[in-house]
C-alpha cells in the first residue's frame, strides 16, 4: 500500500487573521502555524492504514520552507518521508497540479488530504486532483477501510449519510471522525529528524486566479441586550427591527 | 456560438433547492454584465414545472438530463455532464452553489476545461477591467478579491451572495430541453452501499432560521424546549462541537470551523459561550441572537440581540411568542 497524505500550513484555529502590504498579504506576525486540522485527520487515517497493512506513507507540502516544522511532525507522527514542492501558492489549479506530478511520477494506492484547507477554505483541490489523474475523488470522508484494492467510504452528504465501495486508486478529503489525531512521541520525534525531506522545484502552470487585495469584515454594531424578564419581546423585534422572521 | 453562462441547480425530491435558485439569480445577474444568456442544467429525476421556475430567477433555457444513472447524486458523472452542457452552450462562465456537491464538480469540471476556479464567491463578479470576484476565507473571518484569468471561469457562489426573494428576478418561465450527456463507465465504478438520510429534517444549510444548542444545554435529555422554538419557528437544528463530540446530538448537526459552516438569516445560539471555531461557522449569518447565563460569554460580541439568563427559562417563552406570530 503506497500512500500519499498532503498538508496544509495554516493559522492555528484561534489565530487573529490581519494583512499587511496595502492588504496584499497575510500578516504572520505572531501567528502559530499548524498542519490543517482536516489534514491532520487524513494523516492520522494514513498512519493507522500503512500500520496495519504496511507498504509507505509520503506526506506532501506545496509551500515555503517556513512549513518545515510542521513537515518534520507528520513524519514524527508516522509519515515515512516527505516531500515539499518550494513554491508560494496562491490558486488551488496551481496546487493540484503540483500534487498530480508527484503523483504521476510515484503512483499511490491512495491520495489522502483534508476536505479543505482553513484559509482558503475551497475544498476543489482533490477534486481536481483526482479529474487531472483521471482516477475518482470522494469527499467529506467520515470513515475508510480498505480491503484487497477496495475502499469502504462513509462520506457526509446533506442531511445524512453514504457508504460507497469503490477500487483503488482514490483521491480523498477526509474530516472527522476518520481517526484521531496522532501526537508525536519523544521516538517519533527522534526519528522525524532524520527522515528524508525532499524539496522540489514546482512545474509550471499557467495563472488561473490571482488574489489582489484581502480584507476584513465591517466590525459588528453593539448587541442589543434584552432583560431575561421580557425574553418574548426579543420575537417582536426579530420581526419589526431586524426583519428576519 | 453565442455565449452564456451556465448554471447547474440541485434538486430536491424534483425541486431546485433555493441555494441553487440563488444561484440562477447570481448566473443571470453574470450574464447580464457579459452578455449572453442564462442557461441552466438540472441532472436526475425533477418536475419539468418545477424546473421552469428557473426562468423566474432569470434563465432562459433548462438543459434537463432524466437518465436513470443520474438519479443517484455522483459528482463524477455530473461533473462530466456539466462540462458537456458547457460545451455545447459554448459557456464561458460556470456557476454553482456551495456544497460539497457543488465544490467537487467544479474542482473536476475544472481541470476538464482547464479552468480557474473559486469557491465561496460572497458578491457579483466585477467586470471592468478583469473579471474579479470577491470570496470568504479563513472560515469568514476576512475576504479576498481575486482574479480569474483563465478563458472559462468556474465560481462556487455562497449563500446570500445576492438579495434575492421568493419573486425572483421577476423573469418568465423557462423552456426546458432534455439533454441526453454521453456517460462514461470510469464514472461509475463506485457502489453505494447504504443512503441514511434523515428526510424530515430541514438540511442546515438551506434553512432560513436555525436554533443552536451548546453544552448550556445540559444534556442530550433537556433538549426539548429547543425543539420546541424550533418548530414554532420552523426552524433547523444545530448544535456546537462539544455537543456533538459528547454525542448529545448528532455529527451533521455541528456547526463551526471543523462542521458545518451555515448562512441562515437568523441564528439562535443558546447555551454556547462561542469560541473561535464556532463564531467561523456562523459569521455569514444575518442576524445572531445569543442567550447565555453568563454575561462575559464572547458570543454577546458576534451577536445583534442578547439575553442574559436561563435558556430554560427563556426558551418556553420564545416558543410561546413565535407561536402567537402565525
Amino acid at each position: 500500500m503506497k500512500i500519499l497524505v498532503c498538508i496544509t500550513n495554516v493559522p492555528d484555529t484561534t489565530a487573529k487573521i490581519s494583512f499587511t502590504d496595502n492588504d496584499t498579504k497575510l500578516n504572520k506576525n505572531g501567528v502559530q502555524f499548524i498542519i490543517g486540522p482536516y489534514d491532520d485527520y487524513a494523516l492520522a487515517r494514513g498512519v493507522e492504514l500503512k500500520e496495519q497493512l504496511g507498504g509507505s506513507l509520503t506526506v506532501l507540502h506545496v509551500g515555503e520552507a517556513d512549513a518545515e516544522p510542521q513537515i518534520r511532525k507528520a513524519l514524527a507522527i508516522g509519515a515515512d518521508d516527505a516531500i515539499r514542492v518550494n513554491a508560494d501558492p496562491q490558486d488551488s489549479y496551481f496546487v493540484a497540479a503540483q500534487i498530480a506530478h508527484i503523483a504521476r511520477q510515484n503512483g499511490y494506492d491512495l491520495i489522502l488530504m483534508g476536505r479543505e484547507s482553513i484559509d482558503y477554505n475551497s475544498g476543489v483541490v482533490h477534486g481536481l486532483v483526482g479529474e487531472m489523474l483521471g482516477i475518482p475523488s470522494y469527499s467529506p470522508v467520515m470513515k475508510l477501510d480498505l480491503d484487497g484494492g477496495n475502499a469502504t467510504i462513509t462520506r457526509e452528504i446533506d442531511g445524512g449519510k453514504e457508504v460507497l465501495k469503490a477500487p483503488l486508486p482514490l483521491v480523498l478529503g477526509c474530516q472527522e471522525p476518520i481517526a484521531e489525531w496522532k501526537i508525536p512521541n519523544m521516538r517519533g520525534i527522534m526519528t522525524a529528524r532524520t527522515k528524508p525531506l525532499n524539496v522540489v522545484e514546482p512545474v509550471a502552470v499557467d495563472d488561473m486566479t490571482v488574489p489582489q487585495t484581502y480584507k476584513l469584515p465591517a466590525p459588528k454594531g453593539a448587541c442589543k441586550m434584552i432583560p431575561a424578564s421580557e425574553a418574548e419581546t426579543l420575537i417582536r423585534l426579530l420581526q419589526t427591527e431586524a426583519k428576519v422572521l | 456560438m453565442i455565449m452564456s453562462v451556465l448554471i447547474y441547480v440541485e434538486l430536491d425530491n424534483g425541486s431546485i433547492k433555493k441555494t441553487s435558485l440563488e444561484a440562477v439569480a447570481y448566473g443571470a445577474k453574470t450574464a447580464e454584465k457579459t452578455g449572453g444568456q442564462a442557461v441552466v442544467l438540472a441532472l436526475g429525476k425533477a418536475d419539468a414545472g418545477e424546473l421552469e421556475k428557473a426562468g423566474l430567477y432569470g434563465a432562459t433555457k433548462v438543459l434537463h438530463a432524466s437518465d436513470a444513472k443520474l438519479e443517484h447524486e455522483n459528482s463524477l458523472a455530473y461533473a462530466d455532464a456539466l462540462v458537456q452542457a458547457a460545451q455545447q452552450e459554448g459557456s464561458q462562465i460556470i456557476i454553482l452553489s456551495k456544497s460539497g456537491l457543488g465544490d467537487a464538480m467544479a474542482a473536476r469540471a475544472a481541470a476538464k476545461l482547464k479552468a480557474g476556479v473559486v469557491s465561496g464567491v460572497t458578491a457579483l463578479p466585477e467586470t471592468d477591467g478583469g473579471f474579479k470576484v470577491t470570496r470568504a476565507i479563513f472560515t469568514g473571518k476576512a475576504f479576498a478579491t481575486t482574479e480569474i484569468k483563465s478563458d472559462i471561469k468556474v465560481l462556487v457562489v455562497r449563500k446570500n451572495a445576492i438579495e434575492v426573494d421568493e419573486n425572483g428576478l421577476g423573469g418568465g418561465s423557462a423552456a426546458v430541453e432534455a439533454f441526453a450527456p454521453a456517460l462514461r463507465d470510469s464514472d461509475f465504478t463506485a457502489s453505494v452501499v447504504s443512503v441514511e438520510k434523515a428526510d424530515s429534517e430541514l438540511s442546515l444549510t438551506e434553512a432560513e432560521i436555525i436554533v443552536s444548542g451548546g453544552r448550556g444545554m445540559k444534556g442530550p435529555e433537556h433538549w426539548q424546549p429547543l425543539l420546541d422554538l424550533a418548530k414554532a419557528l420552523g426552524a433547523a437544528t444545530g448544535c456546537s462541537k462539544p455537543v456533538s463530540d459528547l454525542d448529545w446530538r448528532p455529527h451533521h448537526e455541528h456547526i463551526g470551523q471543523t462542521g458545518i459552516k451555515v448562512a441562515p438569516n437568523l441564528y439562535i445560539a443558546c447555551g454556547i459561550s462561542g469560541a473561535i471555531q464556532h463564531l467561523a461557522g456562523v459569521n455569514g449569518s444575518k442576524c445572531i441572537v445569543v442567550i447565555n447565563k453568563d454575561p462575559e460569554a464572547p458570543f454577546f460580541k458576534a451577536a445583534d440581540y442578547g439575553i442574559v439568563g436561563d435558556v430554560f427559562e427563556i426558551l418556553p417563552k420564545l416558543t410561546e411568542a413565535a407561536k402567537s406570530l402565525k
